[in-house]
């Protein structure tokens, strides 16, 4: 079972880096606001807003 | 405000790349299916025979299904929250045609035989570098595009595509690892035990990183977007991130319960797999919710049914996992159809399904065309529903019903079902209606992409979409380390970020790894001896044609497989099975404690045509064997790899190998011929039996155990075949 030392300290990394970048990205401000974000993602920018689906949408 | 095109090709071909993918790996699947319904199906073809077609079809349907959808709607989800066109159009289409030349390539190998012999990384280590590589390729594109964002906050979506990339890269490295013999075959570093946990920490986390959390992302960014509502809860999604990616990694040895591995190793893996289910759930509910208010749209819009059932059987997947992976549970269930009708609720219902919805939702927008037929997208929806239902069910009923018939005790105490091919008969009709549910399903992709091909045709020649996005300014406050790194790095710190994690963990694992493994004093058994030459050659026979897909090699300390194989199978007895081969599914028997079980004429005549010595068998027959010459051109190759990962062959053996295997083979080539079949010691089969008859002997179990009689699988007064002129002994 040798391979545990090779396999927790990986696996140890692993969790220990997500946890890192958890901490990190609060820290930066990322989660400080939990609003705005859900609504962003549905605006992309786009000039032509929903019509780059074609004409269907309008028609129907 | 300016104005950038992003890049839609790259994601166009990936979209049509998923689709091609879906169908031949689908396809496999579906005919894999009537292959164990009926073994004629095998039609006597070495290259499509289970043991071979199965890696194809999953890798098939797993990296180049899955991951062909992923990369299109990363790609595609990615430039749009963070208002970027990709960091590199050079390197996406380096990502597309690397991608797609090792799974072609890696597929046409496992026909051929090629395999590592560890499930869902059966890639030659060849081909298991190019991977990497195209893997480092996709992480600095992403990286790159995050770098060159002009957006600051990090949409959730993306907080699961980053440790997707990051934790497939390391798995691939750490369970890859091997030694080459050739181009198209070498033995991974690990043996035995060790072999198997690393093999299933792999393994889990595979579907944990490459099922689960990059759909996961997608299902953050594209249900959101179909169904014009924000995500229900965003604190819950960023919970459900974090928790899912610390949890995932631990699970792994819940594929081992009740083997040789440790037991506290099994208990781990059982308590961060039960905990698993509250993150999941939490997203689960999360998807759902974000329908709130969208569900009489369900009615009409195809996309949104295809999201909200995928929804659906990623709950009831999550759910039923950790109920699987609970030991007393797992018990009954392991080793059984069960396991398959799993992995298909979170293949075919989560995935499948949303990467449909995905697609229906992505094609009119990618080529500026209404959909050809919502109705055939509807009917899509149903057929494929219907035909999940029916392969989760009928694998359950025989999953189910194989696992009570293998423990059945008579009042007596003796199996009640002494005869394993009694208990594989009974579960054909299941196995047909599987195959129907199969054919549903598929029939319901081949609707799809006449679906999207009649949506092409009429599209006007494809463009990049524009958008108008407001650069970010620059005299906003930044965090003092990105400073730092921008300044340094040239605004690439991710990207060079990742490059360097991945380098320094191929360096210290290449470093550690022998340190561990090879000077590490293994604890031997003194009676358990390397592998013959010729065995060793056998061996590779056995891994070439895929046994492990339907055979284990373990024996659980239970009464009725104690009672039915042999002595339970000890942590010492593997330690140079390099790979290790306990299999995950017993479509047929375990093999661990076969050897001598049965004289050499029996295998030759059960692998010329199983139903000769098992009627009812739908093991496909390996008459191949019989006619194909062995070849030893390897072997000295193999022996001084074999040497170099710590088995202990002496200067002689090494150098003798090809005279010793010559001479074992002509040993059992006279045994044969004794009894009527001539001219075998030069076929391939001699090599196999020989491994075959030495599976499980170095410990002297039969007399420790003073085991009953073997029970023949068939009457004693079977008749001879004509084209072996031999009987049972």
């Amino acid at each position: 079972m040798s391979v545990l030392l090779l396999l927790i300290p990986v696996s140890l990394l692993l969790a220990g880096t997500f946890v890192a970048l958890c901490v990190a990205s609060i820290r930066s401000g990322q989660f400080d606001d939990l609003e705005s974000p859900r609504w962003r993602v549905l605006f992309d920018g786009n000039p032509q807003g929903k019509q780059t689906q074609g004409k269907k949408e309008t028609g129907k | 405000m300016i104005r950038i095109k992003y890049d839609d090709k790259i994601t166009r071909w990936f979209l049509l790349a998923t689709l091609v993918w879906g169908v031949i790996g689908m396809s496999a699947g579906l005919y894999l299916a009537l292959e164990l319904a009926n073994w004629k199906f095998n039609l006597g073809i070495k290259y499509i025979n289970f043991g071979r077609l199965r890696p194809f079809h999953t890798n098939a349907v797993i990296f180049a299904f899955g991951g062909n959808a992923i990369f299109c709607g990363v790609y595609y989800s990615t430039q749009r929250l963070l208002k970027t066109r990709l960091f590199s159009d050079a390197l996406s289409w380096i990502h597309f045609w690397g991608w797609q030349a090792v799974i072609l390539l890696g597929g046409i190998g496992f026909l051929c035989g090629s395999t590592q012999g560890k499930e869902y990384a059966e890639l030659e280590w060849s081909l298991d570098i190019v991977l990497a590589l195209v893997w480092v390729v996709f992480a600095v594109n992403f990286f790159g595009t995050v770098a060159k964002r002009r957006e600051r906050h990090l949409y959730v979506a993306l907080w699961f595509y980053m440790g997707t990339i990051i934790t497939i890269a390391v798995l691939h490295i750490v369970n890859g690892l091997a030694i080459p013999v050739s181009l198209t075959k070498s033995y991974p570093l690990y043996a035995g035990v060790q072999d198997a946990l690393v093999q299933w920490w792999y393994g889990h986390n595979a579907v944990g990183f490459f099922l689960t959390t990059p759909f996961l992302g997608l299902m953050y960014y594209f249900v959101p977007k179909a169904a014009e509502r924000p995500v229900y809860s965003y604190r819950l999604s960023v919970m459900h991130f974090w928790a899912l990616v610390f949890l995932y990694i631990w699970a792994g040895p819940h594929h081992l319960h009740y083997t040789a591995l440790p037991d506290w190793a099994q208990n781990l893996g059982m308590v961060f797999s039960v905990m698993l289910l509250a993150p999941s759930w939490g997203g689960m509910l999360n998807g759902l919710l974000t329908l709130r208010g969208a569900w009489h749209k369900l009615r009409t819009d195809p996309i949104l049914k295809f999201f909200a059932a995928s929804i659906t059987f990623y709950g009831m997947a999550t759910f039923e996992g950790p109920l699987m992976a609970i030991k007393s549970v797992n018990a009954l269930s392991h080793y059984t159809d069960w396991t398959i009708g799993h992995v298909h609720s979170g293949a075919i219902g989560w995935v499948g399904l949303l990467v449909f919805g995905m697609i229906y939702w992505l094609v009119p927008r990618l080529w500026r065309t209404p959909l050809h037929s919502q109705a055939l997208a509807n009917a899509h929806f149903w057929t494929a529903l219907v035909g999940i239902l029916f392969y989760v069910v009928s694998m359950w009923i025989a999953g189910i019903t194989e696992g009570l018939m293998w423990k059945e005790f008579t009042s007596e105490g003796v199996l009640a079902y002494p005869n394993f091919t009694e208990i594989v008969t009974k579960l054909i009709p299941l196995y047909y209606l599987r195959a129907v549910g199969g054919s549903l399903y598929l029939g319901g992709l081949f609707v799809m992409v006449y679906n999207v091909f009649r949506t092409i045709r009429a599209a006007p020649k494809p463009v990049d979409e524009e958008a108008m996005v407001a650069e970010i300014a620059h005299n906003a406050p930044e965090p003092a380390m990105a400073r730092y790194w921008h300044a340094v790095l040239e605004g690439r710190p991710f990207a060079l970020g990742i490059l360097t994690a991945i380098v320094i963990a191929i360096g210290g694992i290449v470093e550690m790894v022998p340190t561990f493994l090879i000077e590490a004093n293994v604890p031997t058994l003194t009676a358990v001896k390397p592998y013959t030459p010729l065995e060793l050659e056998g061996r590779d026979v056995y891994v070439r044609e895929g046994c492990y897909n339907c055979h284990s090699q373990m024996v659980r300390p239970f009464r009725d497989e104690v009672a039915r194989y042999g002595d339970y199978s000890k942590p010492g007895e593997f330690v140079y099975d390099h790979p290790f081969q306990w299999g995950s599914k017993r479509t047929g028997p375990d093999l661990h404690r076969v050897g001598g079980k049965y004289n050499n004429l029996w295998h030759l005549r059960h692998l010329d045509d199983p139903r000769l010595t098992s009627p009812g068998s739908i093991m496909p027959s390996y008459r191949f064997l019989l006619d194909e010459k062995l070849d030893l051109s390897l072997l000295k190759e193999k022996m001084k790899v074999m040497r170099k990962l710590g088995v202990p062959y002496t200067d002689a053996e090494a150098k003798d190998c090809v005279t010793l295997a010559r001479a074992q083979a002509k040993g059992i080539g006279d045994d044969l011929a004794k009894e009527g079949i001539a001219g075998m010691e030069n076929m391939e089969v001699v090599a196999l039996i020989a491994y075959l008859q030495r599976l499980g002997t170095d410990i002297k179990w039969r007399d420790k155990l003073n085991a009953p009689a073997p029970i023949p699988e068939a009457p004693l007064a079977q008749p001879a075949p004509v084209t072996l002129n031999g009987g049972m002994k």
